[in-house]
């Protein structure tokens, strides 16, 4: 087991595009550290160099104490599932599992042991001597696991282990993941694009955007105070919704009315002009379940579509945003790898609320945990940074920059 | 059930165009020479001339022809197992590496192919007789082998491209070099791709006509085919039709278990598949 230290690395390819940009990070030893971000964002390729697959064009690559930059990824030790397992056809499943070992030189008798032990950690026991052909989908991940844990690795990589499986037995193996890793307390980073995944996996989430770091913390600190827009945005689901947002003294000025926020607050983000304004669905409230007592804000708008889930209901509503607004939104939807559609407002309601289609309804508002954007930069004016974990500062118009130079 | 009866008449047609030519040399190699001679047995069948297994008995016990056979079965392993190894080793840099006249070299191969046998046999005999290859071993093997080679590496590298890049990166994070990548993992999941090419150099090395005749002059090196038309049964004046029926026969018999050995091969190799996810 081993700590991993990833210094200022960068990636280059021939054609001088960086797919990632400057990345450091540290992962303590046994620590779960999640790379997410939408598709191109180089967290695989990141991950690739880890594990010795991908050249590093520049920058310190440290596992435990070695620097590893120039060692084949046989010499490095670590373990990886591939997304698509890459178990061996030829092999049985037993044979698969021994494989590290075998390379290894291992004796007959320490293989055995370590394969059996390995197969009853993951109920592989019945098939051990079938072909990976003839697994389903899950046993096939099973023993791609099987052959990550059977020999002593630093650490273990995976890529994008789940995306291949349907959505039950991808929890299932989530949960088996997260219980495997705990058990063995081994140092483990995770690639993903779901964030559920990144969520409930993660000690810490990395999210990256086209090759830069954008911010490193807890799943909970990116959730309830992301760095800037991009984050803000990539993380939750149903996503953030954006608003154009004008601080006045210590109200803001939403499409749908104003709304208070505290003095300490609106400081950060008094004089600036025309912001964007970040609020989860969840912080909207049908205004005739709220307690009275309740701070908070409300307002009327109109509901143009309900869909309701049972336990919550998800409430549609159409806005019109500025222009500089509404360029900066489409921008984020493009990073975002979403279709840039119409600006609207969803908020997540009470499964008992009855607000239907097309009511003009009264919609509480949470405005304490609102957070105001910089639309210029993306950067988040009102964030807690003892609680953010680590904000990269590469702020979100220079990056925005990059993809006209590489071009 | 008129869709049965026309596909059971198409197979018999196919069945029957494909293996009379077999069926005539079998029933050739039971007849007596004379029967054969003078048409005195014209059915297909040999009634009164069946002669069991004399025919065979005496080509066998020709030496001539016992060292064809040895010539043939030797040259052509050889030929197809150095064929089978370059083959894979080039076809596995064209499929994986990127160099340098990578392009030159496909073309170069495909122009080899191209080439008509004929018109390289003259200078290759004044040349194998200048360095002392005629009439040896390696004398056919070298032209085999190159002639082969074309063929054996587009197959392969086609097979080459279709294993996933993941599984060698797979056995290398899992502690393998490059070659024990190769050779525990990729070439295990070619091995239909080898066979075939193995079985495709084994039929030309094992064919060939042309340059067994005239890069040889004694039995040193001489293969069946060429050996065959030099074949003299006791009376020289009357070609030995049931002998040479024979012998043609058992010349057919060391193709036919290559054949079935490697075909199974192949089988398994293509129904163990590829896991995808």
């Amino acid at each position: 087991m081993a700590a991993i230290s990833l210094k200022n690395i960068v990636k280059k390819y021939g054609d001088g595009f960086p797919a990632v940009n400057d990345v450091s990070i540290d992962i303590a030893d046994g620590e779960f550290v999640i790379l997410v971000g939408p598709s191109g964002c180089g967290k695989s390729t990141l991950l690739r160099m880890i594990v010795g697959l991908e050249d590093i064009t520049s920058g310190d690559m440290i596992i435990g104490d070695r620097k590893v930059n120039d060692l084949a990824p046989r010499d490095r030790n670590l373990a990886m599932v591939f997304q698509n397992y890459a178990l061996y056809p030829h092999l049985s499943v037993y044979e698969n599992i021994a494989f590290p070992l075998r390379l290894a030189g291992a004796e007959d008798s320490e293989v055995d042991e370590k394969v059996r032990a390995a197969s009853k950690t993951l109920e592989l026991d019945e098939h051990l001597d079938r072909k990976p052909g003839n697994l389903s989908g899950g046993q096939r991940q099973r023993v791609a696991m099987g052959r990550a844990i059977v020999r002593d690795a630093d650490a273990f990589l995976f890529d994008e282990p789940l995306s291949n499986l349907d959505a039950k037995l991808r929890g299932q193996m989530r949960t088996e993941i997260s219980r495997l890793q705990k058990r063995l307390g081994i140092t483990t980073v995770y690639v993903t694009h779901d964030q559920t995944e990144a969520m409930t996996l993660g000690d810490r989430v990395a999210v990256l955007k086209r090759g830069v770091l954008q911010q490193l913390a807890s799943p909970r600190e990116l959730y309830e105070n992301p760095g800037n827009l991009f984050v803000a945005g990539f993380i939750g689901s149903p996503p953030m919704n954006f608003l154009p947002a004008e601080v006045e003294g210590t109200s803001v000025k939403l499409p749908f009315g104003t709304v208070e926020i505290g003095e300490e607050k609106a400081a950060k983000a008094r004089d600036r002009g025309l912001l964007i304004a970040g609020i989860r669905p969840e912080h909207f409230e049908d205004a005739a379940l709220v307690d009275q007592d309740t701070t908070g804000s409300s307002f009327k708008a109109t509901v143009e579509v309900v869909e309701w889930l049972g336990n919550e209901t998800y409430a549609y509503i159409p806005f019109e945003a500025p222009p500089e607004v509404e360029k900066q939104l489409k921008q984020l939807e493009e990073d975002l790898d979403g279709e840039s559609l119409r600006t609207q407002l969803v908020v997540t309601l009470d499964g008992s609320s009855r607000i239907a289609e097309g009511d003009e309804a009264e919609i509480w508002l949470d405005a304490s945990k609102m957070h105001l954007f910089d639309p210029a930069t993306g950067e988040n004016l009102t964030v807690d940074r003892d609680h953010a974990g680590q904000i990269v500062g590469e702020s979100m118009a220079a990056a925005a920059e990059q993809p006209a130079a590489a071009g | 059930m008129k869709q049965k009866i026309g596909l059971a008449v198409g197979v018999v047609l196919v069945l029957v165009w494909c293996l009379l030519p077999v069926a005539w040399i079998l029933s050739l190699s039971f007849k007596s020479q004379s029967a054969v001679s003078n048409g005195s047995d014209p059915g297909f069948l040999p009634l009164d001339s069946f002669t069991g297994l004399d025919n065979y008995r005496a080509v066998w016990e020709d030496d001539q022809f016992r060292r064809a056979i040895i010539n043939s079965i030797g040259i052509s392993l050889i030929a197809t197992l150095l064929s089978v190894m370059i083959a894979t080793l080039a076809a596995y840099a064209i499929a994986r590496l990127e160099f340098r006249g990578k392009k030159m070299v496909l073309t170069t191969a495909l122009a080899i192919a191209m080439f008509p046998v004929v018109s390289l046999v003259s200078p290759l005999f004044d040349l194998w007789r200048t360095i002392g290859l005629y009439d040896t071993w390696p004398g056919l093997i070298l032209p085999y082998m190159s002639f082969t080679l074309p063929l054996a590496i587009w197959t392969l590298s086609a097979f080459f491209r279709e294993i996933p890049w993941e599984m060698e990166q797979a056995a290398q994070v899992d502690g393998a070099t490059s070659w024990q990548a190769f050779r525990k993992v990729i070439v295990p999941l070619a091995a239909p791709g080898v066979f075939t090419a193995a079985i495709l150099t084994f039929f030309f090395a094992w064919n060939d006509f042309v340059f067994g005749i005239t890069l040889t002059s004694t039995e040193n090196a001489r293969p069946i085919p060429a050996a065959l038309s030099f074949f003299v049964g006791p009376d020289p004046f009357q070609r030995p039709a049931g002998l040479l029926a024979a012998a043609a026969v058992i010349a057919t018999i060391p193709i036919v278990v290559i054949v079935l050995l490697f075909q199974r091969k192949i089988v398994a190799g293509l129904t163990s598949g590829a896991v995808k996810g």
